[in-house]
Protein backbone atom coordinates (compact mmCIF):
# COMPACT_ATOMS: atom_id res chain seq x y z
CA UNK A 1 0.00 0.00 0.00
CA UNK A 2 1.50 3.25 -1.06
CA UNK A 3 1.28 6.48 0.83
CA UNK A 4 -1.44 7.96 -1.43
CA UNK A 5 -3.91 5.09 -0.87
CA UNK A 6 -3.16 5.24 2.88
CA UNK A 7 -4.03 8.93 2.92
CA UNK A 8 -7.33 8.30 1.07
CA UNK A 9 -8.24 5.50 3.45
CA UNK A 10 -7.59 7.73 6.51
CA UNK A 11 -9.76 10.51 5.05
CA UNK A 12 -12.63 8.09 4.39
CA UNK A 13 -12.28 6.67 7.90
CA UNK A 14 -12.33 10.15 9.49
CA UNK A 15 -15.36 11.24 7.42
CA UNK A 16 -17.10 7.95 8.08
CA UNK A 17 -16.34 8.28 11.81
CA UNK A 18 -17.73 11.85 11.86
CA UNK A 19 -20.88 10.67 10.05
CA UNK A 20 -21.32 7.78 12.46
CA UNK A 21 -20.88 10.16 15.44
CA UNK A 22 -23.34 12.67 13.88
CA UNK A 23 -25.92 9.99 13.14
CA UNK A 24 -25.45 8.72 16.65
CA UNK A 25 -26.41 12.17 18.06
CA UNK A 26 -23.04 12.98 19.55
CA UNK A 27 -22.87 16.32 17.61
CA UNK A 28 -26.41 17.59 18.64
CA UNK A 29 -25.39 20.69 20.62
CA UNK A 30 -22.65 21.57 18.16
CA UNK A 31 -24.99 21.29 15.16
CA UNK A 32 -27.67 23.41 16.94
CA UNK A 33 -25.12 26.15 17.60
CA UNK A 34 -23.99 25.99 14.02
CA UNK A 35 -27.49 26.04 12.54
CA UNK A 36 -28.62 28.94 14.76
CA UNK A 37 -25.66 30.97 13.56
CA UNK A 38 -26.59 30.11 9.99
CA UNK A 39 -30.22 31.10 10.54
CA UNK A 40 -29.24 34.41 12.11
CA UNK A 41 -26.88 35.22 9.28
CA UNK A 42 -29.53 34.29 6.70
CA UNK A 43 -32.15 36.35 8.53
CA UNK A 44 -29.85 39.37 8.57
CA UNK A 45 -29.19 39.06 4.84
CA UNK A 46 -32.84 38.45 4.05
CA UNK A 47 -34.12 41.43 6.06
CA UNK A 48 -31.56 43.74 4.48
CA UNK A 49 -32.47 42.50 1.06
CA UNK A 50 -36.19 43.03 1.67
CA UNK A 51 -35.46 46.52 2.99
CA UNK A 52 -33.49 47.39 -0.11
CA UNK A 53 -36.18 45.85 -2.32
CA UNK A 54 -38.87 47.94 -0.56
CA UNK A 55 -36.76 51.04 -0.97
CA UNK A 56 -36.32 50.41 -4.69
CA UNK A 57 -39.94 49.47 -5.45
CA UNK A 58 -41.72 51.82 -2.96
CA UNK A 59 -42.38 54.85 -5.25
CA UNK A 60 -44.22 52.71 -7.75
CA UNK A 61 -46.36 51.21 -4.98
CA UNK A 62 -47.24 54.63 -3.53
CA UNK A 63 -48.47 55.85 -6.86
CA UNK A 64 -50.56 52.73 -7.37
CA UNK A 65 -51.84 52.96 -3.78
CA UNK A 66 -52.80 56.57 -4.23
CA UNK A 67 -54.67 55.71 -7.39
CA UNK A 68 -56.39 52.86 -5.64
CA UNK A 69 -57.22 55.10 -2.70
CA UNK A 70 -58.74 57.69 -5.00
CA UNK A 71 -60.80 54.99 -6.72
CA UNK A 72 -62.03 53.69 -3.39
CA UNK A 73 -62.84 57.17 -2.12
CA UNK A 74 -64.85 57.85 -5.26
CA UNK A 75 -66.62 54.55 -4.77
CA UNK A 76 -67.36 55.37 -1.12
CA UNK A 77 -68.80 58.78 -1.99
CA UNK A 78 -70.88 57.19 -4.75
CA UNK A 79 -72.18 54.60 -2.30
CA UNK A 80 -72.91 57.29 0.28
CA UNK A 81 -74.92 59.20 -2.32
CA UNK A 82 -76.78 55.99 -3.11
CA UNK A 83 -77.49 55.42 0.59
CA UNK A 84 -78.89 58.95 0.95
CA UNK A 85 -81.01 58.49 -2.16
CA UNK A 86 -82.29 55.16 -0.91
CA UNK A 87 -83.07 56.60 2.52
CA UNK A 88 -85.02 59.35 0.80
CA UNK A 89 -86.91 56.76 -1.21
CA UNK A 90 -87.64 54.78 1.93
CA UNK A 91 -89.04 57.94 3.55
CA UNK A 92 -91.15 58.67 0.48
CA UNK A 93 -92.36 55.09 0.38
CA UNK A 94 -93.36 55.25 4.04
CA UNK A 95 -95.26 58.47 3.46
CA UNK A 96 -96.93 57.06 0.35
CA UNK A 97 -97.82 53.85 2.18
CA UNK A 98 -99.49 55.88 4.92
CA UNK A 99 -101.34 57.92 2.31
CA UNK A 100 -102.48 54.78 0.50
CA UNK A 101 -103.77 53.39 3.81
CA UNK A 102 -105.60 56.64 4.39
CA UNK A 103 -107.18 56.64 0.93
CA UNK A 104 -108.23 52.99 1.34
CA UNK A 105 -109.86 53.77 4.66
CA UNK A 106 -111.74 56.69 3.04
CA UNK A 107 -112.97 55.17 -0.21
CA UNK A 108 -115.74 57.76 -0.69
CA UNK A 109 -113.18 60.29 -1.93
CA UNK A 110 -110.79 60.09 -4.85
CA UNK A 111 -107.31 61.36 -4.28
CA UNK A 112 -104.39 62.57 -6.29
CA UNK A 113 -100.98 62.58 -4.64
CA UNK A 114 -98.76 65.61 -5.11
CA UNK A 115 -95.32 66.56 -3.87
CA UNK A 116 -94.74 69.84 -2.08
CA UNK A 117 -92.20 71.78 -4.15
CA UNK A 118 -92.24 75.20 -2.53
CA UNK A 119 -93.70 77.68 -0.12
CA UNK A 120 -94.85 81.26 -0.35
CA UNK A 121 -91.84 83.61 -0.38
CA UNK A 122 -93.52 85.88 2.20
CA UNK A 123 -93.29 84.84 5.87
CA UNK A 124 -96.68 86.48 6.47
CA UNK A 125 -98.55 84.03 4.26
CA UNK A 126 -98.87 80.27 4.62
CA UNK A 127 -99.17 78.69 1.21
CA UNK A 128 -97.47 75.69 -0.35
CA UNK A 129 -96.87 74.91 -4.00
CA UNK A 130 -97.56 71.39 -5.26
CA UNK A 131 -96.45 69.73 -8.48
CA UNK A 132 -99.93 68.95 -9.81
CA UNK A 133 -102.04 71.36 -11.79
CA UNK A 134 -104.91 71.61 -14.23
CA UNK A 135 -103.28 68.95 -16.44
CA UNK A 136 -103.97 66.53 -13.58
CA UNK A 137 -107.57 67.75 -13.13
CA UNK A 138 -106.74 69.81 -10.09
CA UNK A 139 -109.23 72.65 -9.68
CA UNK A 140 -109.46 75.67 -7.43
CA UNK A 141 -111.14 74.97 -4.10
CA UNK A 142 -110.27 71.29 -3.88
CA UNK A 143 -109.36 70.22 -0.32
CA UNK A 144 -105.85 68.99 0.40
CA UNK A 145 -105.16 66.43 3.12
CA UNK A 146 -102.56 64.04 4.44
CA UNK A 147 -103.11 60.81 6.32
CA UNK A 148 -102.93 62.93 9.50
CA UNK A 149 -105.63 65.42 8.61
CA UNK A 150 -106.66 68.55 6.74
CA UNK A 151 -103.90 70.64 5.17
CA UNK A 152 -105.83 73.33 3.27
CA UNK A 153 -107.36 73.89 -0.11
CA UNK A 154 -106.22 74.70 -3.61
CA UNK A 155 -106.11 78.46 -4.11
CA UNK A 156 -104.65 78.88 -7.60
CA UNK A 157 -103.87 76.47 -10.41
CA UNK A 158 -101.61 76.53 -13.45
CA UNK A 159 -100.94 73.71 -15.90
CA UNK A 160 -98.42 71.74 -13.87
CA UNK A 161 -98.58 73.25 -10.40
CA UNK A 162 -101.00 74.61 -7.87
CA UNK A 163 -100.85 76.86 -4.84
CA UNK A 164 -102.52 75.58 -1.69
CA UNK A 165 -103.72 77.82 1.12
CA UNK A 166 -102.90 76.14 4.42
CA UNK A 167 -105.37 76.26 7.29
CA UNK A 168 -102.66 78.14 9.19
CA UNK A 169 -102.81 81.07 6.75
CA UNK A 170 -104.15 84.27 8.33
CA UNK A 171 -106.86 84.54 5.66
CA UNK A 172 -108.07 80.97 6.24
CA UNK A 173 -111.33 80.26 8.06
CA UNK A 174 -112.70 76.72 8.32
CA UNK A 175 -116.06 75.74 9.73
CA UNK A 176 -115.38 72.98 12.22
CA UNK A 177 -117.23 70.65 14.50
CA UNK A 178 -116.06 69.82 18.02
CA UNK A 179 -116.87 66.15 18.34
CA UNK A 180 -117.01 65.75 22.11
CA UNK A 181 -118.69 69.06 22.81
CA UNK A 182 -121.10 68.50 19.90
CA UNK A 183 -120.91 72.08 18.70
CA UNK A 184 -119.75 74.12 15.73
CA UNK A 185 -116.96 76.67 15.67
CA UNK A 186 -114.65 78.45 13.26
CA UNK A 187 -110.97 77.61 12.92
CA UNK A 188 -108.79 80.61 12.10
CA UNK A 189 -105.21 80.79 10.95
CA UNK A 190 -102.75 83.45 11.97
CA UNK A 191 -99.71 85.30 10.72
CA UNK A 192 -97.45 83.29 13.02
CA UNK A 193 -98.81 79.95 11.81
CA UNK A 194 -100.83 79.13 14.92
CA UNK A 195 -104.44 78.05 14.57
CA UNK A 196 -107.20 79.00 16.95
CA UNK A 197 -110.87 78.38 17.50
CA UNK A 198 -113.47 81.10 17.61
CA UNK A 199 -117.25 81.41 17.61
CA UNK A 200 -117.71 78.74 20.27
CA UNK A 201 -121.00 79.34 22.00
CA UNK A 202 -120.67 80.54 25.61
CA UNK A 203 -123.00 77.85 26.95
CA UNK A 204 -120.92 75.01 25.50
CA UNK A 205 -118.46 73.09 27.62
CA UNK A 206 -115.27 72.46 25.66
CA UNK A 207 -112.50 70.38 27.18
CA UNK A 208 -108.83 70.32 26.21
CA UNK A 209 -108.24 67.29 24.02
CA UNK A 210 -111.58 67.55 22.18
CA UNK A 211 -111.27 66.38 18.59
CA UNK A 212 -111.83 68.98 15.87
CA UNK A 213 -113.31 67.91 12.52
CA UNK A 214 -114.52 69.82 9.50
CA UNK A 215 -118.25 70.45 9.71
CA UNK A 216 -118.88 70.93 6.00
CA UNK A 217 -120.84 74.11 6.65
CA UNK A 218 -120.38 76.69 3.93
CA UNK A 219 -119.51 74.06 1.36
CA UNK A 220 -115.81 74.81 1.37
CA UNK A 221 -114.65 71.46 2.77
CA UNK A 222 -116.05 67.94 3.03
CA UNK A 223 -117.27 66.81 6.42
CA UNK A 224 -115.36 64.87 9.08
CA UNK A 225 -111.80 65.62 8.04
CA UNK A 226 -109.57 65.60 11.11
CA UNK A 227 -107.97 68.93 11.97
CA UNK A 228 -106.54 68.55 15.44
CA UNK A 229 -107.28 68.82 19.13
CA UNK A 230 -108.27 71.62 21.47
CA UNK A 231 -105.38 72.65 23.70
CA UNK A 232 -106.83 75.46 25.80
CA UNK A 233 -110.16 77.24 26.01
CA UNK A 234 -110.58 80.87 26.98
CA UNK A 235 -113.92 81.93 28.37
CA UNK A 236 -114.56 85.57 29.19
CA UNK A 237 -117.99 86.56 30.41
CA UNK A 238 -118.05 89.90 28.61
CA UNK A 239 -117.34 88.32 25.21
CA UNK A 240 -119.95 86.79 22.94
CA UNK A 241 -118.01 83.61 22.19
CA UNK A 242 -115.34 81.39 23.69
CA UNK A 243 -111.98 81.05 22.00
CA UNK A 244 -109.51 78.23 22.03
CA UNK A 245 -106.06 77.26 20.88
CA UNK A 246 -105.54 74.21 18.71
CA UNK A 247 -102.84 71.61 18.19
CA UNK A 248 -103.13 70.70 14.49
CA UNK A 249 -102.84 67.03 13.57
CA UNK A 250 -100.64 67.89 10.60
CA UNK A 251 -97.06 69.04 11.04
CA UNK A 252 -97.08 71.88 8.51
CA UNK A 253 -93.32 72.36 8.65
CA UNK A 254 -92.69 68.84 7.35
CA UNK A 255 -95.14 68.55 4.47
CA UNK A 256 -93.62 66.50 1.66
CA UNK A 257 -96.44 64.68 -0.07
CA UNK A 258 -100.13 65.60 0.12
CA UNK A 259 -103.38 64.26 -1.29
CA UNK A 260 -105.78 66.42 -3.24
CA UNK A 261 -109.42 65.31 -2.98
CA UNK A 262 -110.41 65.55 -6.62
CA UNK A 263 -114.06 64.52 -6.42
CA UNK A 264 -115.04 67.38 -4.12
CA UNK A 265 -116.38 70.55 -5.68
CA UNK A 266 -116.66 73.50 -3.28
CA UNK A 267 -119.99 75.29 -3.19
CA UNK A 268 -120.00 79.02 -3.63
CA UNK A 269 -122.69 80.32 -1.28
CA UNK A 270 -121.89 83.98 -1.80
CA UNK A 271 -125.10 84.67 -3.79
CA UNK A 272 -127.12 83.18 -0.92
CA UNK A 273 -125.57 85.40 1.72
CA UNK A 274 -127.84 88.27 2.78
CA UNK A 275 -126.88 91.65 1.39
CA UNK A 276 -125.99 94.26 3.95
CA UNK A 277 -128.01 97.42 3.53
CA UNK A 278 -126.19 100.73 3.87
CA UNK B 1 -78.65 92.95 -23.56
CA UNK B 2 -76.69 92.91 -20.30
CA UNK B 3 -79.93 92.78 -18.35
CA UNK B 4 -80.71 89.35 -19.78
CA UNK B 5 -78.65 87.85 -16.97
CA UNK B 6 -81.37 89.09 -14.60
CA UNK B 7 -83.93 86.57 -15.87
CA UNK B 8 -82.12 83.32 -15.06
CA UNK B 9 -80.52 84.76 -11.93
CA UNK B 10 -83.71 86.14 -10.43
CA UNK B 11 -85.67 83.06 -11.46
CA UNK B 12 -83.09 80.99 -9.60
CA UNK B 13 -83.36 83.35 -6.61
CA UNK B 14 -87.15 83.03 -6.50
CA UNK B 15 -86.94 79.24 -6.84
CA UNK B 16 -84.38 79.07 -4.03
CA UNK B 17 -86.49 81.42 -1.93
CA UNK B 18 -89.59 79.29 -2.39
CA UNK B 19 -88.00 75.87 -2.03
CA UNK B 20 -85.00 76.30 0.29
CA UNK B 21 -84.80 79.64 2.08
CA UNK B 22 -88.44 79.52 3.17
CA UNK B 23 -87.68 76.23 4.93
CA UNK B 24 -84.77 77.76 6.88
CA UNK B 25 -86.94 79.40 9.47
CA UNK B 26 -85.86 81.26 12.55
CA UNK B 27 -89.02 81.30 14.70
CA UNK B 28 -91.55 82.25 12.00
CA UNK B 29 -89.27 84.47 9.94
CA UNK B 30 -86.95 83.78 7.06
CA UNK B 31 -84.61 85.63 4.77
CA UNK B 32 -85.73 87.34 1.56
CA UNK B 33 -83.26 86.38 -1.15
CA UNK B 34 -84.79 88.46 -4.01
CA UNK B 35 -84.81 91.53 -1.74
CA UNK B 36 -81.15 91.05 -0.85
CA UNK B 37 -80.11 90.49 -4.45
CA UNK B 38 -82.04 93.54 -5.58
CA UNK B 39 -80.52 95.73 -2.88
CA UNK B 40 -76.99 94.45 -3.54
CA UNK B 41 -77.38 94.95 -7.30
CA UNK B 42 -78.77 98.46 -6.97
CA UNK B 43 -75.86 99.38 -4.68
CA UNK B 44 -73.23 98.65 -7.36
CA UNK B 45 -71.93 101.93 -8.77
CA UNK B 46 -71.65 100.61 -12.34
CA UNK B 47 -75.20 99.30 -12.38
CA UNK B 48 -77.94 101.44 -13.85
CA UNK B 49 -80.54 98.72 -14.25
CA UNK B 50 -81.83 98.45 -10.69
CA UNK B 51 -85.34 99.49 -11.69
CA UNK B 52 -85.49 96.87 -14.44
CA UNK B 53 -84.46 94.23 -11.96
CA UNK B 54 -87.18 95.43 -9.59
CA UNK B 55 -89.79 94.93 -12.32
CA UNK B 56 -88.54 91.39 -12.99
CA UNK B 57 -88.49 90.55 -9.26
CA UNK B 58 -92.06 91.85 -8.89
CA UNK B 59 -93.24 89.71 -11.80
CA UNK B 60 -91.52 86.56 -10.59
CA UNK B 61 -92.38 86.84 -6.90
CA UNK B 62 -95.93 87.87 -7.80
CA UNK B 63 -96.27 84.73 -9.86
CA UNK B 64 -95.35 82.52 -6.90
CA UNK B 65 -96.69 84.46 -3.94
CA UNK B 66 -100.20 85.33 -2.93
CA UNK B 67 -99.04 88.68 -1.60
CA UNK B 68 -101.00 91.51 -3.31
CA UNK B 69 -99.21 93.18 -6.21
CA UNK B 70 -99.12 96.67 -4.68
CA UNK B 71 -97.06 95.36 -1.76
CA UNK B 72 -94.50 93.79 -4.07
CA UNK B 73 -94.30 96.74 -6.45
CA UNK B 74 -94.04 99.35 -3.70
CA UNK B 75 -91.71 97.21 -1.61
CA UNK B 76 -89.19 96.23 -4.25
CA UNK B 77 -89.15 99.64 -5.94
CA UNK B 78 -88.63 101.25 -2.55
CA UNK B 79 -85.65 98.95 -1.96
CA UNK B 80 -84.03 100.07 -5.21
CA UNK B 81 -84.73 103.68 -4.29
CA UNK B 82 -83.24 103.24 -0.81
CA UNK B 83 -80.20 101.44 -2.21
CA UNK B 84 -79.54 104.14 -4.80
CA UNK B 85 -79.86 106.92 -2.25
CA UNK B 86 -77.49 105.11 0.09
CA UNK B 87 -75.08 104.33 -2.72
CA UNK B 88 -74.78 108.02 -3.49
CA UNK B 89 -74.35 109.05 0.14
CA UNK B 90 -72.25 106.28 1.71
CA UNK B 91 -70.38 105.11 -1.38
CA UNK B 92 -67.12 104.79 0.56
CA UNK B 93 -68.54 102.09 2.84
CA UNK B 94 -70.45 99.69 0.57
CA UNK B 95 -71.04 97.09 3.27
CA UNK B 96 -72.52 99.72 5.56
CA UNK B 97 -74.76 100.77 2.69
CA UNK B 98 -75.76 97.13 2.13
CA UNK B 99 -76.63 96.65 5.79
CA UNK B 100 -78.59 99.88 5.84
CA UNK B 101 -80.47 99.02 2.65
CA UNK B 102 -81.25 95.55 3.98
CA UNK B 103 -82.43 96.91 7.31
CA UNK B 104 -84.60 99.66 5.86
CA UNK B 105 -85.87 97.53 2.98
CA UNK B 106 -86.88 94.65 5.22
CA UNK B 107 -88.66 96.97 7.64
CA UNK B 108 -90.46 98.75 4.80
CA UNK B 109 -91.52 95.48 3.19
CA UNK B 110 -92.85 94.15 6.48
CA UNK B 111 -94.59 97.44 7.21
CA UNK B 112 -96.39 97.18 3.89
CA UNK B 113 -97.36 93.59 4.66
CA UNK B 114 -98.69 94.64 8.08
CA UNK B 115 -100.74 97.36 6.46
CA UNK B 116 -102.22 95.10 3.79
CA UNK B 117 -103.07 92.36 6.28
CA UNK B 118 -104.64 94.89 8.60
CA UNK B 119 -106.66 96.39 5.76
CA UNK B 120 -107.83 92.95 4.68
CA UNK B 121 -109.17 92.37 8.18
CA UNK B 122 -106.66 89.80 9.42
CA UNK B 123 -106.35 90.04 13.21
CA UNK B 124 -102.83 89.74 14.57
CA UNK B 125 -100.80 90.84 17.51
CA UNK B 126 -98.26 93.48 16.60
CA UNK B 127 -95.84 92.25 19.26
CA UNK B 128 -96.04 88.68 17.99
CA UNK B 129 -95.38 89.76 14.43
CA UNK B 130 -92.40 91.87 15.47
CA UNK B 131 -90.92 89.20 17.72
CA UNK B 132 -91.68 86.10 15.66
CA UNK B 133 -91.42 87.33 12.07
CA UNK B 134 -89.84 90.74 11.58
CA UNK B 135 -86.86 90.55 13.95
CA UNK B 136 -85.84 86.99 12.94
CA UNK B 137 -86.23 87.91 9.25
CA UNK B 138 -84.15 91.01 9.81
CA UNK B 139 -81.42 89.00 11.51
CA UNK B 140 -81.34 86.40 8.73
CA UNK B 141 -81.31 89.10 6.05
CA UNK B 142 -78.36 90.75 7.79
CA UNK B 143 -76.53 87.42 7.93
CA UNK B 144 -77.07 86.78 4.23
CA UNK B 145 -76.29 90.39 3.26
CA UNK B 146 -72.50 90.05 3.11
CA UNK B 147 -72.25 86.94 0.89
CA UNK B 148 -75.01 88.21 -1.38
CA UNK B 149 -73.31 91.57 -1.69
CA UNK B 150 -70.02 89.89 -2.59
CA UNK B 151 -71.68 87.73 -5.22
CA UNK B 152 -73.53 90.64 -6.78
CA UNK B 153 -70.38 92.79 -6.80
CA UNK B 154 -68.55 90.06 -8.70
CA UNK B 155 -71.49 89.73 -11.06
CA UNK B 156 -71.53 93.49 -11.64
CA UNK B 157 -67.79 93.40 -12.47
CA UNK B 158 -68.48 90.58 -14.91
CA UNK B 159 -71.52 92.18 -16.55
CA UNK B 160 -70.06 95.70 -16.59
CA UNK B 161 -66.29 95.22 -17.00
CA UNK B 162 -64.06 98.19 -16.27
CA UNK B 163 -63.24 100.25 -19.38
CA UNK B 164 -59.67 100.98 -18.23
Amino acid sequence: MNSRSLQTTIIFLVIGGILVLALGGFFGSASRQFSSVLVEVQTWFSSRFLGIQDFVTAPRDIVSLRNRNAELEAQVSQLQAQVIELQQRVNETEILAALVDFSRSNPESTYKAAAVIGRDPSPFLHYIIINRGSNDDIRRGMPVVTNQGLVGRVDAVIADAARVQLITDPASAVNVYLQNADTDAVLLGSVTGDVSLDMISQDTVVQPGDLILTSGLGGGYPTDLIIGQVVTVRTLEFELFQQGTVQPAVDFSRLEIVLVITNFRPVDITPLEPQTTP
Amino acid sequence: MRNIVAFPLLALAVILQSSVVSQMQLLSGYADLPLLMLAAWALQDRVKSGWHWAVIVCLMVGFVSNMPWPVLVLGYFAIVFIAQVLQRRVWQAPLLAMFSATFLGTLFMHLLSFAVLRLSGVPFSFDDVINLITLPSLLLNMLFAIPIYTLMRDLAHWVYPSEE
